[in-house]
């Protein structure tokens, strides 16, 4: 009835079998995972110094997705005395930030930032989704298929940006809700999103990201005064197709630090290393097979009685 | 249990005051599933767009999935390396395992908010998903731990079957049908205790890898890329501890001993087991230094030094001590304890450690979570009593009834 020093060897040693198993998978070259991007997704960038919070771009949002309406019209500027976040029934909101600065008659002059789904190039809700509802489009816009989700939530978990919301209140048909991009107003009718469309001052410069890009530099160093040197999103998770420039430091108007990496990077890399032909799981089966043959067959022989439950080999 | 004694039905009152308390938080935990599928999740939980993984992904899911990890630990001791003295704890923690991962399942139904497309992950595969990845083995394996049980039902009602009135006349099928399920199972059963090993080392480490896309949301306490590795050991190192938990649970209130001959050997591999999980948690902690958030009194490093000490360390050093392998009691409390570790380890890496950008509450379960999670605890150990006290199950020997 004890275990004596050569059995334990033999747990042991299999527990390390497993362990190098699961650890080669980790280094193996062939898992080095590619960044994953559409080749020329659309994009917009917005221009912090200009947008001036009329929440124009939160109206266009709700009519182009059919959103409830809000409790208070959207002509009401006072709910901008609280930070706000995107939710089920709002894709987009818009926030006030005052970082201190102060204007020739000593009040404190205001930034206002839109947020909605960043629609990264490289997205962590699509490499989380178990059944494939997220997807990132050639057009740039990370895309939502309801007909797959199972309503996990694991989007969510994933998302760095903090953006997906959920119908908590819907017992059985509830969805994920974030920005589409305006998915079928771009890919069917050829138009702008909606935000993009109506902006009155025209914060929001539409195009594709490459060519956004360069017309965001060419703007930051025609007057590099106004503007910080850098573009949020063009780096961060690998890159977004939503971008902000800003003359205020981005920390300061509750946009993330984030990695440069894209989020799926490490995940994939194990999961394609110990997972691709299955060969971690076929090497661990046969393994255990070899030790239950060559450890039984001894067992089998001394003992007369073979055990029920499967012991039989 | 007694290591020579053939498993056998219990012979023991079965409506006692433990199992009525049981039945109560059944009905409570079944109203609230009720209030779930009127209101949605909102009525009964207290999930909000910054955290979406509440209680039941802790301790339903992930908990119950590593507690259950005693169903291939027994499985892999006694039928792949031979040691088959412990053949009688492999049917209990067989049976754990398979009320345990149906509980899993079952959890998982209530969590997702459209429960009907619970099937969609076997149509709509999506490889680079680690979730898909744990959904595929946890089904696979639910189906070959059902298999696994088969040969212990039919050992039961072979020769037995008496189909009540009319339906008499398909007594002869049904024994065929038995005697054919055994003589083939008896010969295939090898591959279903290995797929049931490599697919519990599958699920195990890849709940573990589920933060990991998480990276700027989980606390750098638990945020490693072994976080996979991490599952998996303790997952292992845990499996023994769960036996000897439930079977001294079992033994007390049925009113047996004499298991302890059993169950001191076990304790005496959970040593290395558990061992093995402490030196990679700990050397893990020193080269990515962490150490450092060990003392700023957060509620997140004060949960990383309970989970480690009370639930790792102090068990580890009380199972060096031959006097507590020896005692029934203090080796129950030290099983507690490392269970209890793993357990607030999951709590931990999903819940506590949790921390998304722009949250404004924190998130604690709501009375909702906490029924419907006892509620389901409670049914899986109601249908536990109900399988021992019909089937072959327990190894006790000289049974006492109790009173």
């Amino acid at each position: 009835m004890k275990i004596n020093r050569r059995n334990f060897f033999g747990v042991a040693g299999t527990l390390m079998l497993v362990g190098g198993t699961l650890g080669a998978g980790l280094k193996k070259p062939q898992a080095a995972r590619k960044p994953k991007a559409p080749l020329d997704p659309y994009g917009c960038v917005v221009d912090l110094t200009i947008c001036v919070g009329c929440r124009k771009c939160e109206q266009a949002c709700n009519q182009a997705n059919d959103l409830p309406s809000p409790q208070a019209s959207f002509d009401d500027l006072s709910i901008l005395e609280h930070k706000r976040r995107p939710d089920a029934s709002a894709y987009t909101v818009v926030n006030r930030h005052y970082i201190g600065k102060l204007d020739e008659r000593n009040r404190l002059i205001p930034t206002f930032v839109k947020i909605q789904c960043m629609h990264c190039q490289d997205p962590a809700c699509v490499s989380a989704c178990m059944v494939g509802a997220m997807t990132k489009r050639d057009n740039g816009a990370v895309y939502y298929d309801v007909s797959k989700c199972i309503g996990c939530r694991y989007c969510m978990v994933a998302c760095p940006f903090q953006i997906p919301a959920y119908d908590y209140h819907d017992p059985l048909t509830p969805e994920v809700r974030k920005c589409t991009f305006c998915y079928d107003r771009m890919s069917k009718e050829g138009k702008k999103p909606a935000c993009a469309d109506i902006c009155p001052v025209e914060a929001i410069t539409f195009g594709k990201r490459s060519q956004i890009i360069e017309i965001a530099y060419q703007r930051i160093m025609s007057d590099p005064g106004r503007y910080l040197d850098r573009i949020y999103g063009e780096y961060e998770v690998g890159g977004t197709s939503w971008l902000y420039i800003s003359g205020e430091p981005f920390e300061k108007l509750g946009f993330l630090d984030l990695p440069t990496r894209p989020m799926p990077h490490l995940t994939e890399t194990i999961q394609h290393g110990l997972f691709s032909y299955l060969w971690a799981p076929l090497a661990l089966f046969a393994i255990l097979g070899g030790f239950m043959w060559t450890l039984n067959r001894k067992q089998i022989k001394g003992n007369s009685e073979p055990d029920k439950t499967g012991g039989r080999v | 249990m007694n290591a020579d004694a053939k498993p056998a039905p219990v012979d023991a009152r079965f409506w006692t005051p433990g199992v009525m308390v049981m039945v109560a938080f059944m009905v409570v935990g079944f109203l609230f599933i009720i209030a779930r599928y009127i209101g949605g999740l909102a009525a009964v939980t207290n999930l909000d767009n910054t955290h979406p993984w509440g209680l039941w992904i802790g301790i339903d899911v992930a908990t119950g999935v590593a507690l259950a990890a005693g169903g291939f630990t027994t499985a892999a001791l006694s039928h792949i390396f031979g040691r088959q003295q412990y053949e009688a704890i492999t049917r209990p923690a067989l049976l754990t395992a398979m009320l345990g991962y149906t509980f899993v399942s079952l959890g998982l139904v209530i969590d997702i908010g459209r429960s009907w497309a619970i099937w969609h992950p076997v149509v709509y595969w999506q490889n680079n998903s680690v979730l898909f990845e744990v959904a595929m083995c946890v089904m696979i394996y639910l189906h070959v731990l059902y298999i696994e049980f088969i040969p212990i039902v039919v050992e039961q009602v072979k020769g037995k079957v008496a189909l009540p009135g009319r339906l008499s006349i398909f007594d002869r099928a049904v024994e065929g049908l038995l005697e054919l399920a055994d003589r083939i199972l008896g010969k295939v059963m090898w591959i279903f205790i290995i797929a049931g090993v490599v697919l519990s080392c599958m699920h195990q480490s890849g709940l573990g890898s589920l933060m990991l896309i998480a990276p700027t949301k989980l606390h750098p306490l638990w945020y490693t890329p072994v976080l996979p590795l991490l599952f998996l050991t303790s997952a292992i190192a845990v499996g023994y501890p769960v036996v000897v938990f439930e079977t001294t649970l079992a033994t007390s209130s049925i009113g047996s001993d004499g298991e302890m001959s059993i169950l001191t050997p076990l304790t005496r591999v959970t040593i290395y087991l558990l061992g093995i999980y402490m030196g990679i948690k700990i050397g893990d902690m020193v080269v990515r230094g962490t150490y450092v958030y060990l003392l700023d009194g957060t509620v997140q490093s004060k949960s990383f030094l309970v989970e480690m000490i009370v639930g790792v360390i102090i068990p580890w050093f009380m199972l060096l001590i031959p006097g507590v392998r020896h005692s029934r009691r203090a080796l129950f409390i030290a099983c507690t304890l490392i269970i209890g570790g793993v357990a607030v380890n999951r709590m931990n890496v999903f819940l506590v450690g949790y921390q998304p950008p722009y949250a404004e509450t924190s998130y604690f379960p709501a009375i909702g979570e906490i029924a419907i999670t006892a509620g389901l605890i409670s049914t899986l150990m109601f249908i536990y009593r109900i399988c021992i006290t019909y089937l072959p199950v327990l190894s006790l020997g000289d049974q006492e009834v109790s009173s």
